[in-house]
């Protein structure tokens, strides 16, 4: 690991304060996707700014239609919210096939969706559910936040600090993980409000995507099987060790019939 | 320039201090300023649990915890589990023949302690489950298994003292 400072700031200004005059410096949430790389050495910074004790970025708050969820809230504890469970039960039980319970009791809601890793869980569900991702400054839609792989819609020195999720009728996601490392090798998060079915893909492409013909064909006949005729062109996914492109496009339709059956289930 | 910082934490129920360099990863502070070598280096990549510990009662992966992310908090080590006599999780492993080298025995008897606070009685296939984040290379799981659900058993039969 490269050498940095490291501070704790307790209030978010004083935390905007180090990110706009510190030379490189890094927001710290859990830390589980961060330190490894750092310790790598596939990234240095001059300063980590450690959000844990800023009391603004913890809690899960219920209101009629939505729940929203601080960034620092931890993946454990997504999963054990009876709020979420009763509300959202799909997001519970993403939350609780994160990685492992060790990584779980660390790892944060905001960290993974501002990595935006390709093979993260969170942003299927960030938009396939369509949030609201709240920051120091502003809101912005999920459609509008995910822009390329590793970067999102943040700017340098922007803190995400909540995510609200309104609740559909229905949700559901499965994931194809490495079964090496954990991380999605496909997945698909479904979630059917009224008539309209979202349908987002991680694990498969450069960056969490929705899927338009899918989510047509979905919107028409919400059943398992109909996900059996959907088609994806191997040139847009992603080829790695792990699996080829024409591999990830025959186990899409598949993938996404569990998150249908999971989400009527 | 970086500067190494001040650090105060509670482990094992005793208040430390020391001035580290603040790339200093948890595992490596346990191991080499307070010479507690329960806390095993596996992987080093996030993935084994060699190095499980408990950071205000949830275990984590000391190899993925700075130091300084620990500042004021209180962690709990293998060397603390033990009081006059071993934890009952601990007389679960001796008991079911749970480890073969013993190079995963502290992360994985850590893990089990939490997940047989955390869960209600556990089926054989959610202990399973829960142990996804330790990987032995030599026991095949099973005796590990036996000895997790004998030592929820044991802790919720009230012999537990130190959790």
């Amino acid at each position: 690991m490269y050498p940095f400072d490291y501070q704790r700031p307790t209030t978010l200004s004083e935390a905007l304060e180090i990110l706009r005059t510190d030379v490189e410096p890094r927001l710290l949430a859990g830390g589980q996707t961060l330190l490894p790389a750092m310790k790598h050495r596939l990234t240095a910074h001059s300063t980590l700014i450690d959000l844990q004790a800023i009391t603004a970025l913890c809690g899960i708050t219920v209101q009629d239609t939505t729940i929203t969820i601080a960034a620092m809230t931890r993946h454990a504890e997504v999963a054990a919210s009876a709020d979420i469970l009763a509300r959202i039960p799909a997001l519970s039980a993403l939350a609780g096939g994160i990685a492992d319970p060790l990584v779980r009791n660390m790892g944060t809601l905001g960290g993974s969706v501002a990595n935006n890793d390709p093979a993260a869980d969170y942003p299927a569900a960030v938009l396939a559910l369509g949030a609201t991702i709240h920051t120091d400054r502003r809101q912005i839609a999920a459609d509008a936040f995910f822009t390329g792989m590793f970067s999102t819609a943040l700017q340098r020195d922007e803190i995400l600090t909540a995510i609200s999720f309104r609740r559909p009728d229905a949700a559901g996601y499965f994931k194809v993980p490495n079964p090496a490392s954990g991380y999605v090798t496909c997945g698909a998060f479904v979630a059917r409000f009224g008539a309209i079915t979202r349908v987002a893909i991680n694990g498969a492409g450069p960056c969490v995507f929705r899927d338009s013909a899918a989510e047509a064909t979905l919107s028409a006949d919400f059943t398992p099987d109909i996900a059996r005729t959907l088609r994806f062109d191997p040139e847009e996914l992603n080829e790695d060790l792990h699996a080829a492109k024409t591999y990830r496009a025959q186990i899409l339709p598949h993938v996404i019939r569990r998150a249908v059956i999971r989400a009527l289930a | 320039m970086t500067r190494n910082a001040p650090l105060t934490l509670t482990v094992n129920g005793r208040e430390v201090s020391r001035t580290i360099p603040p790339q200093m990863l948890l595992v490596e502070f346990l191991r080499e300023e307070l010479r507690l070598t329960g806390p095993h280096v596996g992987c080093d990549t996030t993935q084994c649990g060699c190095c499980a510990v408990h950071l205000d009662g949830q275990v984590v992966k000391a190899c993925t915890v700075l130091a300084m992310q620990a500042q004021g908090h209180v962690v709990q080590t293998i060397e603390g589990m033990a009081g006059a006599t071993l934890h009952p999780m601990q007389q679960a492993f001796i008991d079911h023949h749970a480890l073969q080298c013993g190079y995963c025995t502290p992360g994985m008897i850590m893990t089990c302690i939490a997940v047989a606070r955390d869960h209600a009685p556990l089926t054989e296939a959610e202990a399973r489950r829960q142990l996804e984040g330790n990987i032995c290379r030599c026991t095949g799981y099973n005796n590990i298994v036996a000895a997790l659900l004998d030592g929820q058993a044991r802790m919720q039969g009230g012999d537990d003292v130190s959790v």
